[in-house]
């Protein structure tokens, strides 16, 4: 197994707002490997791109470490060592505002490299032809403003301005999302090309868990701020124990039978996610839970490990040395 | 089977632009039958929202036009329609769910201001104040809209995407049209409220018996939903059939690649996709407009437009293509 290289470990990040605090992520811990896709799964509100932001440097934790490569990144933005700014780059959802608009191609490729001074002005230009070369882009695309281009082809712009400067670790905020199935394959196709060539690292973030069954190495579910499970992908299909993640699975409209019969059967959808600023107490999920418990309202759970890999945090899987029979005997009651 | 309760036959609409002209609809044929729930589906900038548009004759002209076909609502042609026909039929009709619910509602009425319309305007008979408010308490239940009385003197901003859709889903039935057009009604919602609204959807329309046109991108939605599924690309329908043996044994080439891209629960990866991009409708290709982008391209395909043939060995099935002359397949 390959080692750790961002740790993210009891992440807070509240926003004081006038109507209340937002707890956008309430102690959120998770890891990525070097090489590996973890795949941050939610629904909107659930604080999955906070998450990011805050990774990135956006936004500066309200309390928790941030680790990459050993060295704390909590702090503020401007106290980030550069080097380890050029080893983290992110792809936005909606290439359409996250290229500015009255730049081309050229200066937007090019802008990455003269903030961390990479070469001189004629190794930048070649460096991104050479990045346009290899999102598959022809090279007279420099002179284009994003607005000449597609939906995908800016999403590949955007892509390739994240790969400027090498970094180990991309931060995909649902890249695909706005974009039509066939050019989603596409740009997925080149995404884990790009791994296996770079070594790449990828913090995914998306709503659709479909997509992740086939690109991430592992997958975690956020709810209103905290992850409820993650599991390793193959597991995790397999084994889906928390019934947000049930609810979620047996929402999914599916194209064939197969999928149908891996898809958790009647758990109807109920209810809709709570305010940030009103977290329920106890498990953030017991208003919507369809085998919730009394003390669901009152205790929070904490995360357990049911199998190698494999974390839910539910009050039905407790924290004891019997944890694992306990989850087989849960599966019948979901 | 009988008449069907909507019929388009051969539609073609072009948008003129300062270049030229586009021809964005190409031949566009369908039909909705009394009670059935039809699913148009494609990738964006298909055609499908300006198909339902000429439907309701919402198409904005300029630039829009529709240069031929027909439009058939119960017998009537609705492209020779007078305005005060069209009016009486849009709405208690033919009704609309778009969307997008925050820009289908206005945000300076109440829900109760704009359910009340619709319903004073979608009944031939005067209604009293009293009558009008009982019906839209309602249509207000029937969406399982929590506390209806507060939400009829509520505004739009004050409720969640998922309850304005379901607003909007009471006003396109409050007048008990015998078609609704949902145009991609789940598209902005989360996953798991898609499936409360769908689950809605499902029991309302087959409760009123009302005749449904699904658009939408996501094949999934449109196998859940649909008894019939058309599938469209850049204007022109490659084809048609019952939703199950649409699904089981597709034909259309465009079809397979839709499927084959589309990302499933089962793994087993992603196919590449389609290459290429959707034609210019300034200068469509010759012959089958999806043939520069299909794998199994013929010389044929690049020269004539294919006939919409039905395959030989199944009634419930339909398709525009070259590779299966006779209807073989």
């Amino acid at each position: 197994m390959s080692r750790e290289i961002l740790i993210v470990d009891g992440l807070r990040k509240f926003f004081v707002t006038s109507r209340g605090t937002v707890r956008a992520v309430d102690r959120v811990s998770f890891s990525v490997r070097a090489g590996e896709t973890l795949g941050l799964v939610g629904e909107s509100g659930s604080g999955k791109s906070t998450v990011a932001y805050t990774v990135i440097g956006l936004h500066a934790p309200t309390s928790g470490r941030i680790v990459f490569d050993g060295h704390d990144m909590s702090t503020s933005i401007w106290k980030r060592p550069r080097a380890l700014k050029r080893a983290i780059q992110i792809v936005f959802q909606d290439p359409g505002t996250s290229l500015n608009p009255r730049r081309t191609v050229q200066q937007i490729l090019e802008l990455p490299l003269r903030v961390h001074r990479v070469g001189t002005p004629r190794e930048r230009r070649d460096r991104s032809i050479e990045l346009l070369r290899k999102v598959e882009l022809p090279e007279d695309y420099l002179y284009k403003a994003p607005h000449m281009l597609g939906g995908g082809e800016r999403q590949m712009v955007a892509i390739a301005r994240a790969l400027a400067t090498d970094p180990r670790l991309i931060l995909l905020d649902e890249p695909t999302s706005a974009l039509d199935v066939s050019i989603q394959a596409k740009i997925i196709h080149m995404l884990l090309r790009f791994q296996r060539e770079m070594d790449l690292a990828y913090l995914f973030i998306t709503h659709d868990l479909s997509l992740m069954r086939n690109v991430a190495t592992r997958v975690a579910i956020m709810y209103l701020g905290r992850i409820c499970e993650t599991a390793p992908t193959e597991e995790f299909f397999r084994n889906p124990l928390h019934p947000y993640t049930q609810m979620l699975l047996s929402s999914i409209p599916v194209v064939s039978k197969e999928e149908e019969a891996i898809r958790p059967a009647r758990i109807i959808s109920k209810g809709e996610i709570p305010s940030p600023v009103h977290v329920p107490p106890g498990c953030g999920f017991h208003t919507r839970c369809m085998v919730c418990a009394t003390a669901c309202s009152a205790e929070e759970p904490v995360m357990v490990e049911v199998e190698d890999g494999h974390f839910v945090s539910c009050l039905h899987f407790p924290p004891a040395s019997d944890a694992l029979p306990r989850a087989a005997e849960s599966e019948e009651v979901f | 089977m009988g008449e069907p309760v909507l019929r388009i036959d051969d539609l073609h609409v072009s948008f003129r632009v300062y270049e030229g002209t586009l021809q964005v609809l190409d031949g566009v044929a369908l039909r909705v039958d009394r009670g059935q729930r039809v699913g148009l589906v494609g990738e964006a900038g298909c055609g499908k929202t300006t198909t339902m548009r000429c439907v309701l004759r919402i198409l904005q002209s300029p630039p829009g036009r529709i240069t031929a076909g027909a439009i058939r609502y119960r017998g009537k042609d609705l492209l020779r329609a007078s305005q005060g026909e069209l009016q009486r039929i849009r709405g208690s009709g033919i009704s609309m769910i778009f969307q997008d619910p925050v820009a289908a509602l206005n945000p300076v009425f109440t829900v109760g201001d704009q359910l009340s319309a619709v319903i004073r305007h979608g009944t031939h008979r005067r209604l009293t104040r009293g009558e009008i408010r009982r019906r839209a308490l309602a249509a207000l239940r029937e969406v399982q809209l929590p506390d209806p009385d507060r939400l009829f003197a509520s505004y739009p901003v004050q409720l969640s995407g998922g309850m304005r859709q379901r607003v909007c889903i009471a006003m396109a039935l409050a007048t008990e049209p015998e078609v609704m057009i949902a145009d991609e009604p789940t598209t902005a919602l989360d996953v798991t409220i898609q499936a409360q609204v769908l689950r809605l959807l499902d029991r309302l329309v087959q409760e009123h018996e009302t005749a449904v046109i699904f658009i939408t991108h996501s094949l999934g939605v449109v196998r859940e939903m649909a008894d019939w599924v058309y599938v469209m690309y850049a204007g022109t329908i490659v084809e048609g059939a019952e939703t199950d043996e649409l699904f089981e044994r597709p034909l259309h080439p465009y079809t397979l690649g839709l499927l084959s891209a589309l990302p499933k629960l089962t793994g087993g990866g992603i196919a590449e996709g389609i290459p290429g991009r959707i034609p210019d409708y300034l200068h469509p290709p010759s012959g089958c407009r999806f043939s520069p982008r299909c794998p199994s391209a013929v010389a044929a395909c690049h020269r004539d437009r294919p006939v919409w043939m039905q395959v030989r060995r199944d009634p419930d099935h339909a398709v525009a293509c070259h590779l299966y002359p006779k209807g073989e397949a």
